[in-house]
């Protein structure tokens, strides 16, 4: 069911707690037929998984509900369709949030779909039984030891129920665990027809996924020329132009930050690629080293001549288990002999510790200087008066807890859509906390009357 | 030949794989790609990682990209939510690595405008 030529994808959100600015500026900035929005993490489907057990109502991205409550009405009206795995381990009850912000804006008749097969914690037991190991890939273990500290497990699945659900008519498409690169697929399948036989379609469908899915990382986020970026804090998140024949074109919208070049778009293209000429997926296996790739000016890089072999017959399954706790502090220590005496504060701090009878052996503990190159241990750093990282700590207050919440949210945001080199947030997005004030004030002491009064324990009962 | 630091004739991006990151060298030509394809080794780039990875080095190319893809199997002191490190995805190993210091060939220098 060929539509049209060209179909524009963008994503709005490379990874959960991405800023909001992404997806809202693409809706409004330019033309646009579909906005996806990547928000799992391997870490995050066993946090939902925690808060769906407390609660049977949560456990998927909140995010992506605010995010649809401030852009539905002009995403519709634009008629851009939006496709999210923001479903977490509870794509239902993810619908029921956005059925209600379709309510709330007036907005009936707008479809809302839920791919759902990918959470298979509860069948986990009857697949063991049934012969499935359930073998790490890493390590070569078997998980029947750890089968009681499994705590979320999902399939990652592929394109085609994404396409399916578009096929239906949805206006906007929920997922759970799926290849980040099938948000983008899912709707080349449904625009252009492609089939399982279209291997090398597919496959560049899914170099275009990878292109798109950590937002303004192939944009000039996280560049290593970081000084010829302009406008930054305005940067364009991308949009593929993408032909029925497989080939396709990396832009932005027009006055955005940033910049779309072969340089900006290798840089993520080598993300996490691993092995390049045997990139897999559920949909199929892509060559990443079989394209061309050419700049065509302007903020335009085209692809071409992706190739694509037949996919294999498995799944890859993403398990977590409880592995333990972990707790980790700090204190800033000024000069003069700021390293000496953070490194006297260290051991103190063990020796304590060790005295009261509590032991970190050296693989369970963390000890780190940040500032005397923590970063890039052991690398020698040819001569430069420089610092060798920095800690930027900010922060705000206000009477206003929302006001004060939305600064954390443009934090994390930096590892992806500001300069290279950017770490250090395990803690992620900043919370709001409460101020205690202090009001020391006088009173007459005529109008305070002290009292006494002695009580014991009478026999038969309290006092 | 004149020695300088990699980033004169490459870009890098890294982030986490598993317990160990993905740093991707991109060159800034094809004659920096010809050199580095010779220079950068998985003995180089393992030996200039020693006080990071703890694992072994594995190298994959992409001419196409102009890249060098290397794999630092043990990198991040555990990896995941498992590890205490600030940079527990590996998101500055890239940079780590263009701060490398080697004799570099003119041409491939002057082939990047340098």
């Amino acid at each position: 069911m060929k539509s049209k030529d060209k179909v524009l994808i963008a994503n709005g959100q490379g990874f959960w707690g991405d800023s909001i600015l992404g997806p809202v500026r693409l809706i409004e900035e330019g033309p646009l037929d579909y906005l996806t929005l990547d928000y799992l993490a391997e870490v995050t489907m066993s946090i939902m998984q925690k808060l769906k057990t407390r609660d049977p109502s949560k456990g998927y991205a909140t995010d992506f509900v605010a995010l649809l409550d401030r852009v539905l009405p002009k995403a519709m009206e634009k008629g851009v369709k939006i496709v999210a795995n923001a479903g977490g381990v509870n794509p239902m009850a993810c619908k029921d949030a956005v059925l209600e912000v379709v309510r709330k804006h007036g907005l009936e008749g707008v479809k809302v779909a839920v791919v759902e097969g990918d959470d298979i914690l509860g069948e986990l037991d009857g697949l063991m039984d049934g012969g499935e190991a359930f073998t790490n890939m890493d390590t070569g273990e078997p998980l029947a030891p750890v089968r009681e500290k499994v705590t979320s497990a999902n399939v990652y699945l592929g394109a085609f129920p994404i396409a399916e659900a578009l096929d239906q008519g949805a206006d906007i498409v929920i997922t759970g665990r799926g290849t980040d690169p099938g948000l983008v697929i899912g709707p080349l399948i449904h625009e252009f027809g492609w089939t399982e036989a279209d291997l090398d379609q597919l496959a560049a469908g899914t170099v275009a996924g990878h292109i798109l899915e950590c937002g303004a990382q192939c944009t000039g986020g996280n560049y290593t020329d970081w000084q010829s970026i302009e406008n930054m804090a305005m940067i364009g998140y991308p949009i593929v132009e993408a032909s029925a024949d497989g080939t396709f074109t990396v832009t932005k919208h027009e006055g955005t930050g940033g910049r779309v070049s072969r340089d900006t778009v290798v840089h993520q293209l080598s993300y996490e690629m691993g092995d390049p000429a045997n990139y897999i997926t559920p949909d199929v296996v892509a060559d990443f080293t079989s394209f061309q790739i050419d700049d065509e000016g302007s903020d335009r890089v085209r692809i071409s001549g992706v190739k694509g072999a037949p996919a294999t017959p498995t799944y890859k399954v993403s398990m977590s288990f409880q592995d333990g706790w972990k707790s980790v502090g700090q204190l800033t220590i000024s000069g003069p002999d700021a390293l000496a005496k953070a490194r006297l504060a260290s051991e103190i701090v063990w020796q304590r510790l060790a005295y009261d009878g509590f032991e970190y052996p050296e693989h369970e503990r963390l000890v780190e200087f940040v500032g005397a190159n923590v970063c890039h241990e052991g690398v020698p750093v040819a001569g430069s008066d420089e610092p060798s990282e920095v800690v930027l700590r900010l922060g705000v207050k206000g009477p206003d807890r929302a006001k004060v919440n939305r600064f954390g949210s443009e934090l994390v945001p930096l590892v992806t859509s500001g300069p290279p080199g950017v770490t250090g947030f395990a803690g992620g997005r900043p919370k709001a906390t409460e101020i205690i004030g202090y009001w020391p004030a006088l009173l007459d002491k005529t109008k305070v009357r002290s009292t006494v009064s002695v009580h014991e324990l009478q026999p038969g009962g309290p006092s | 030949m004149t020695l300088t630091t990699l980033d004169q004739i490459a870009y890098a991006r890294s982030g986490d794989k598993g317990e160990g990151s993905n740093v991707g060298v991109i060159a800034r030509s094809d004659a920096a790609y010809a050199f580095l394809r010779e220079a950068l080794t998985e003995e180089v780039v393992r030996e200039h990682f020693k006080g990071i990875n703890h694992g072994g080095v594995q190298r994959f190319e992409a001419p196409n990209m102009g890249v060098l893809n290397f794999l630092l199997e043990d990198s991040l002191g555990g990896g995941g939510s498992a590890s205490l490190k600030t940079d527990a995805q590996g998101k500055t190993h890239g940079l780590a690595l263009l701060r490398m210091e080697l004799d570099i060939p003119d041409d491939v220098l002057r082939s990047v405008g340098s």
